[in-house]
């Protein structure tokens, strides 16, 4: 059976086509004078893959211009173990508040949605405010798994300064981007020459997070908005930096990015979580990539509060698909949706083998929904 | 999702400002935004938390992205992210089979 073609894409919608013209005639400059064939690029934003494919960008790129979706899906890299942490907590009895794209992904070897289908109480909700509230209403225990990035991470140590009820804890899955932008510079198999950061992380971290990455890796980092303009915008300043050897940080989006980043956040991000090694899915160990809540928050720890017993749920052999997923190279840059068999034929939306398939901000949905690289011709 | 979503202040109560995202309005918390936020300002809202004000001359911009997608059909991935994060609901992936 063959992949089904993804939808046709209307023409650019380019607010200012000019402009837009302008700056993918600069891409094809700058990608000829780098002069290497091809020219790969990083970002690590699901909402970037998705604004590229969505508008169809990758037709107004050189063919030598490789811009590749990194580890930035944070469904997608939530670890095995993690998923299985949740089910386990979810069939013990215990009532399991999550995100909506949490609730397909498969641990060892069921999902929440399983558990779920088996009577176990799981609940989506929109945010973190929303299972206090929950918690706030019910006699019984809340855990909310807490997932996704920086940014995210932020609002659940808000809520929990702000003083939950007793009955409400946190599964804490959240991941810190900074650090597997350094795993994935030292992958030998990568070939990214440069990172393009996502906008909204900035805002919380501020751009001068990446100043000691650039030392170190000596590659550039320019940080991004969203809007199509802005991403062209940011891929040219990239591009030129490449070009001149010049390992810098570059904000692309001062109307939404400082240098400082929003100091409060930050207070309330590290007052509440610290950073531990641990696995990201598919990708690697990833040193201090996982936030952890500090010890004066172990009343609100779901992993001391309840004993999380996961082991039950090894004994279902995995499924023999999933030895074949390509999630892991696809994160790191080393594959491409297209590259994996399962891709689109046994592997779908309806019935997703990786978690990259299961979240609406991983790589192969976004590339099954719109394509990777859109073929205008067809569009209406 | 990481992308955040602009909206209108309407009212500031506490450390919670009701806040219209065309036309939805609904209740954004203000524990995280770094400024001061007052009726009328913009903010950028991330899970039902406020993470910046969006100073004024910047706001047509900002709503811009925004309005493409919103017109954009029903099925649209990228705009169904959006309107779940406009709405505040907690958006179940339905596409699957469970």
């Amino acid at each position: 059976m063959d992949a089904p073609e993804p939808r046709a894409l209307r023409p650019l919608e380019f607010r200012d086509p000019a402009r837009a013209r302008a700056l993918a005639e600069a891409l094809g400059r700058l990608t000829r004078a780098i002069g290497r064939a091809p020219v790969a690029v990083m970002h690590v934003c699901g909402s970037h893959e998705q604004a590229i494919a969505r508008f169809g960008l990758r037709a107004s790129f050189p063919r030598d211009l490789e811009v590749i979706m990194g580890p930035g899906c944070p469904v997608c890299i939530t670890d095995v173990p993690e998923v299985d942490e949740a089910v386990a907590l979810a069939l013990g009895g215990v009532r399991v508040a999550t995100y909506g794209d949490m609730l397909r992904v498969r641990g060892t070897s069921r999902s929440l949605a399983d558990a779920q289908a088996d009577g176990a109480r799981v609940d989506v909700v929109y945010g973190v405010a929303q299972a206090v509230e929950l918690a706030r209403r019910r006699d019984e225990e809340v855990v909310f798994f807490a997932t996704g990035f920086e940014t995210t991470a932020v609002a659940t140590a808000a809520a929990l300064l702000a003083g939950p009820p007793p009955n409400f804890s946190v599964l804490s899955a959240h991941k810190y981007i900074p650090p597997v932008m350094e795993i994935v510079a030292e992958m030998p198999a990568t070939r990214v020459e440069g990172f393009l950061a996502a906008g909204h992380a900035a805002t919380i971290t501020g751009w001068g997070i990446f100043e000691p990455f650039v030392a170190r890796h000596r590659l550039p980092v320019v940080v991004a908005g969203f809007e199509p303009l802005d991403i062209l915008a940011g891929l040219v300043r990239l591009l030129e930096l490449v070009r001149d050897g010049r390992p810098a940080v570059v904000n692309a989006y001062p109307r939404c990015v400082t240098r400082e980043g929003n100091r409060r956040a930050q207070a309330l991000l590290w007052k509440v979580f610290r950073p531990v090694g641990g696995r990201w899915r598919g990708i690697a160990h990833v040193p201090n990539g996982n936030l952890r809540l500090r010890d004066a928050f172990a009343h609100a720890d779901a992993r001391r509060r309840f004993r999380v017993d996961a082991a039950r749920l090894w004994d279902g052999a995995p499924a023999a698909l999933v030895a074949e997923c390509r999630c892991g190279d696809i994160m790191a840059g080393i594959a491409r949706p297209a590259d994996c068999a399962l891709f689109g034929r046994r592997c779908t939306p309806e019935e997703p083998v990786g978690a990259c398939m299961v979240s609406t901000e991983g790589t192969c949905r976004i590339w099954h929904e719109y394509g990777g690289h859109p073929q205008l011709g067809a569009a209406s | 999702m990481c992308l955040g979503v602009p909206g209108r202040v309407v009212a500031v109560d506490g450390d919670v400002a009701t806040v219209d995202f065309w036309g939805v309005r609904r209740p954004v918390r203000l524990d995280v935004v770094d400024e001061a936020v007052a009726p009328g300002d913009y903010v950028l809202n991330h899970v039902g938390f406020a993470i910046r004000r969006i100073p004024p001359q910047e706001i047509a911009e900002t709503l811009a992205l925004y309005e493409t997608l919103l017109a954009a059909a029903d099925g649209d991935l990228m705009a169904a992210d959006v309107r779940g994060e406009v709405a505040g609901a907690g958006r179940r992936d339905d596409r699957g089979r469970s």
